[in-house]
């Protein structure tokens, strides 16, 4: 419907932001907390079709610059749109609402009735402020968004029934504050040394200074900043636990969406900002991504085989598989790089998946420790079938999308002749497969316990979210033409190099 | 030289008292002044930098030629009001946390959510029967 509307066509990256944003004090409005749900589901999916709108626009036609109040480039705020950007903006708005769906029948167990309209308030605005921080084209912007997503995630994240939930918001608050921070150091010395704050005249004027002691440390500041919040490890401690102890729609929301959009920014910042040549060849960017994407996988996948919280467990997974996607970015190839963009996506459709469905396991028992799987193959089948499958895709077994990701991973690391590494990755889906084994065990393998109540499977609300996404797990692991293409063609725009 | 940077060594010590104060010490309000020093050191190095030598202050008028430059101090105005929400979230979280651990100091949070995590896994490891996990509670 939009599409038909010439007058509202131009204006689709403002759109993207300002639907969510408008969207978000609304819902203060409608009393009903169904209503609420079902406005927030709306919008969401609106964003969903702006961002494919997006993307088919950038595919067919190039980079859309928007000029937000008409005022020109440098000097006014410009949202710019290209491949990248229309990539990451797809993914955070389907899961966005996939995940929605699910959301009114989850929060009814978890949170109490009075904060359900004010649940949806910070989701729109969460939502709001990763799609600004990816739609926009101006620096400085990009720390705004960054507080808007990040201070509605504390409040999200605090909205936990466990009190835990309050601690680990409190402490995820102080890093992030840090992390956001430090971003702000990096981009006033930018401006400092440029006297720009949009991204491509950055670019352009950078490289005139670039080997001032001025210029390095921006980029120090602005790197430690943004993997502070994408959770590299060692700065990966505020994650865990603020996964496991937030609401389940929280969880699955933003494993599957918040640490995509700082791996975006991190991508941004060194490919396009600063520049390829002085981000990897300047500074030894690449040894110590390599190092610490390794270090991420192998220690926290080892921990996650020690959880007996299975979100927690995911948790840890998660900063595993982000160092996957660090692992891409450091070999700085197109095939690294696509593998990277490709990671993103698939991490999204997998993780939101498994987390949706521990969301199931949690409105039906109430708990996901380890010892309350017993049995649960039998008593929820389609939850639990859910929970293999996204597992298997986790490992990266053939016909899933974890697949496809890591064989372009492997393909990037042999194409340098980095084989060691690739054996080492090889060793860490071993680790997957032995986290992802202790839960089937207990699941498939174990009769229920004595003292255990049965329980019935979960509510259609979450049954169609959680079997959309494992089929679209399966899907894009077949049919790899839409993923592999965007992804390889935002690579490859990023590194100049034109098909 | 060292004079004329002056600015930015306040900034500098600023930020680093402000760190120190996050990171060493244990009770969650004093973190909270640290943050906030912290983010107000980069504010006072956004505003130094906006500093052009005879320059007035950036509102216009017929007889003046040489103005600050305006736009770091809009970019700090909203920097403040992220600061102050920061603020005031944290407090509203340390106040719930108050509430349901009975404690501000970190040693202490700590030390009851690992005691309530062993309690959890040691439930958990085994399939204990009820007996012993009834000891260990008393």
């Amino acid at each position: 419907m939009i599409a038909h509307l010439p007058g509202l066509q131009v204006h689709l990256p403002v759109l993207q932001v300002i639907v969510p944003l408008m969207a978000a004090p609304i819902c203060l409005f409608l009393k009903r907390a169904h209503l609420v749900w079902l406005f927030a589901l709306i919008t969401s999916g609106l964003t969903f079709v702006i961002s494919v709108l997006l993307l088919q626009q950038v595919l067919t036609s190039g980079v859309i610059s928007y000029e937000l109040g008409g005022w020109q480039a440098p000097w006014g705020i410009e949202y710019r749109i290209d491949k990248l950007n229309a990539f990451v903006l797809l993914i955070i708005t389907s899961i966005s609402t996939v995940v929605l769906f699910a959301a009114q029948t989850s929060i009814e167990k978890e949170i109490p009735k009075s904060k359900h309209t004010f649940f949806y308030i910070l989701y729109l605005l969460s939502l709001t402020g990763m799609l600004g921080i990816v739609a926009t084209g101006d620096a400085f912007n990009v720390f705004v968004f960054l507080e808007i997503s990040s201070l509605s995630a504390y409040a999200l994240i605090a909205m936990g029934k466990d009190r835990r939930a309050l601690w680990a918001a409190y402490q995820y608050l102080i890093m992030g504050t840090i992390g956001a921070t430090f971003i702000l150091i990096g981009i006033g010395l930018m401006y400092q040394m440029t006297g720009t704050l949009n991204m491509a005249d950055l670019s352009k004027r950078l490289p005139e200074v670039a080997q001032t002691r001025t210029v390095f440390t921006a980029f120090a500041f602005v790197i430690v900043g943004v993997c502070l919040k994408l959770a590299l490890f060692p700065l990966h401690l505020w994650l865990p636990n603020a996964y496991a102890y937030a609401p389940s729609i929280v969880t699955t929301f933003f494993a599957a969406t918040a640490t995509k959009v700082a791996i975006y920014l991190l991508i941004r910042f060194t490919f396009t900002i600063f520049g390829l040549s002085f981000s990897f060849t300047t500074i030894p960017l690449q040894t110590l991504f390599m190092a610490l994407g390794l270090a991420g996988i192998f220690i926290a996948s080892t921990s996650a085989i020690y959880q007996n919280n299975i979100k927690l467990l995911f948790a840890y997974s998660s900063i595993a598989q982000i160092g996957y996607m660090i692992v891409g970015f450091s070999i700085s190839s197109v095939t690294g790089l696509t593998a990277t963009l490709l990671h993103m996506f698939n991490h999204a459709l997998m993780k939101s998946a498994i987390f949706l469905a521990l969301g199931a396991v949690m409105y039906r028992l109430g708990n996901v420790q380890l010892s309350s799987f017993h049995g649960l193959g039998r008593q929820m089948p389609l939850t639990m079938a859910a929970i293999v499958i996204g597992g298997l895709s986790l490992i990266g077994v053939p016909l899933t999308v974890g697949f496809v990701s890591k064989w372009y991973l492997l393909l990037a690391l042999l194409e340098q002749g980095w084989w060691p590494v690739a054996v080492l990755i090889l060793l860490g889906s071993v680790l997957a497969v032995i986290y992802v084994w202790r839960l089937v065990e207990v699941a498939y393998f174990k009769e229920p316990l004595s003292d255990q109540v049965p329980v019935k499977e979960a509510p259609m609300f979450f049954i169609i979210p959680i079997w959309t996404l494992i089929i679209a797990n399966i899907y894009f692991g077949i049919d790899t033409r839409l993923s592999v293409e965007v992804a390889q063609a935002a690579a490859m725009s990023l590194f100049g190099v034109t098909p | 030289m060292l004079m004329g940077l002056f600015n930015h060594w306040v900034v500098i010590a600023l930020m680093m008292i402000g760190l120190y104060i996050v990171i060493a010490h244990g009770n969650l309000i004093k973190k909270i002044v640290g943050l906030t020093l912290f983010q107000t050191s980069v504010f006072i190095f956004y505003i130094s930098m906006a500093k052009v030598n005879g320059g007035t202050a950036p509102i216009l008028a017929d007889d003046i030629i040489v103005y600050s430059n305006p736009l770091p101090h809009v970019l700090i105005l909203t920097a403040i009001v992220v600061g102050i929400a920061t603020t005031a979230l944290a407090l509203s979280l340390v106040v719930r946390i108050k509430e349901t651990y009975g404690s501000i100091e970190e040693e202490n949070i700590q030390h009851q959510d690992n005691q309530a995590f062993e309690q959890s896994n040691s439930q958990n490891g085994s399939n204990a029967p009820k007996g012993s996990k009834q000891e260990k509670q008393a």
